[in-house]
């Protein structure tokens, strides 16, 4: 599955990892990540990442 | 004034004596934007000013050097107090190549017409010898924009770390051993509460990274120089970044014909019985500037509104709102307030701390048009309530909390 890099705070989303301290269990796609969801790190909305080459 | 910082390497920035509001916050000691200028083999000016400010930028360079032997302009953040002049600069340095990292181009870019310009792009680990000297770079992504870094100087154990470590101080002096320590440390931290708070995970990072370092002065854009209190700063830093609670209770409020402003006073009558700090603040006769400041290291939060309109009252909406934006963590909270025949303002309080994750100790507590005395018998158990929480998360947190970083 496909990597996500916040264009703000450079922290990559990984979905192996997912983000589990706010709910998000490894495994999770990035295009499934609600829509409330925000970057864990500066706490930018889900439009902010871009796909990691 | 003395502004060298050691041999060769000056400050040459700006010193705003009379500015009161910087994009709202109040500073009520006004401000500086620090520039810095090394002489080596190569000359290197760190950072710009204000845009009005220019001119007194450039006089400054003048007086030390010929402006066409600058050949490097760094900048570590594009914000428009650090990088405003820089169209005014490139223009008056005409040999100066811009240094700074990919984010910070295109910010720039966005700012000012750069087409002219000469860049030339680091990233983290990248380096540039001046001669005696170098700079190594240090991209701190959100402390506290994007494209924001850090500049280091081995040879001298220098950082110039941008933003951080900043205060809004305008003095005739630039050093933290030459103004009172407690001014610079207040003023340190009203800026790390209304503009580093949000980025506090950030600043924990950035601290490991620094303290890998060999400092022995930093030199921050904005107000004094640090070189005799790096300890206590960097101590300081490592507090905010987790908002480590003291024992101290706020109670802040907003009140239309004062019967919020009644059960605010029996709730700090309560909790001030009890041993602890605590603050009554007034919305409307103190600011947003000094709410933040003083929220980000209090262990609880009573916070009353009366209601307007089923809401609360505006400027005790504003504030709530900005705390939001902040993100202070690691509170524990309660909400109050009078209402006529609807309710609305206690629980328009109740529901923001909710949303910034605040512990909520109790339902709101409300009094219908006046409080009784069994509402101020209720206030006053709340401020005890408030204050036994505050002891115990001060002497938790203390022992080393899940969410502290140590310095």
């Amino acid at each position: 599955m496909d990597k996500y890099e916040c264009d703000a705070c450079d922290y990559v989303y990984d979905p192996a990892t997912g983000d589990p301290e706010n709910g998000i269990e490894p495994g999770t796609s990035f295009d499934d990540l609600p829509d409330d969801w925000v970057c864990p790190v500066c706490g930018v909305s889900k439009d902010n990442f871009t796909l990691q080459e | 004034m003395n502004t060298t910082l050691c041999e060769n390497i000056d400050w040459v920035g700006y010193v705003d004596w009379t500015v009161r509001d910087f994009h709202g916050y109040s500073t009520d000691r006004g401000a500086t934007y620090n520039a810095y200028l090394i002489r080596d083999d190569k000359t290197a000016l760190i950072d710009t000013v204000k845009a009005p400010f220019a001119e007194q930028l450039l006089q400054n360079i003048a007086g030390l050097t010929d402006p066409a032997k600058v050949d490097y302009v760094v900048c570590n953040h594009a914000e428009p107090d650090h990088a405003g002049a820089m169209a005014k600069v490139m223009e008056a340095l005409p040999n100066a190549t811009l240094v700074c990292d990919k984010k910070c181009e295109a910010a720039l870019g966005m700012h000012h017409d750069s087409s002219g310009w000469k860049t030339h792009i680091v990233a983290t680990g990248d380096t540039l010898s001046l001669g005696k000297r170098t700079l190594e770079f240090i991209e701190t992504p959100m402390v506290h924009w994007p494209e924001s870094m850090f500049t280091y100087v081995p040879e001298e154990k220098l950082l110039f770390s941008m933003d951080a470590f900043g205060q809004h101080y305008a003095t005739s002096q630039r050093f933290d051993d030459e103004v009172q320590l407690c001014t610079a440390m207040e003023e340190a931290k009203t800026y790390y509460a209304n503009i580093i708070m949000p980025f506090s995970k950030m600043v924990a990072a950035t601290l490991d990274r620094a303290a890998k370092l060999d400092i022995e002065m930093i030199a921050p854009s904005h107000g004094v120089v640090w070189r005799s209190h790096i300890t206590e700063i960097v101590e300081a830093y490592g507090n905010w970044a987790c908002c480590r609670p003291k024992p101290k209770v706020l109670v802040i409020y907003d009140t239309m014909w004062g019967a919020t402003g009644e059960m605010a006073a029996a709730i700090h009558e309560g909790a001030s019985q009890a041993g602890v700090t605590a603050e009554l603040i007034n919305v409307r006769t103190s600011n947003l500037t000094k709410i933040a400041t003083e929220v980000l290291d209090a262990a609880c939060v009573a916070f009353g509104s009366s209601t307007l309109n089923q809401d609360a009252l505006p400027m005790a909406s504003a504030v709530l709102t900005y705390l939001k934006g902040l993100k202070p963590v690691d509170k524990a909270a309660l909400a109050f307030g009078s209402y006529g025949w609807s309710k609305g303002g206690a629980e328009a309080a109740d529901e923001k701390m909710k949303a910034m994750k605040w512990e909520i100790l109790r339902e709101p507590i409300r009094a219908q048009y006046e409080p009784n005395a069994e509402v101020l018998t209720e206030c006053r158990a709340a401020g005890k309530l408030l204050a036994a929480k505050a002891k115990e998360m001060a002497s938790d947190r203390k022992a080393g909390g899940k969410l502290c970083v140590d310095p």
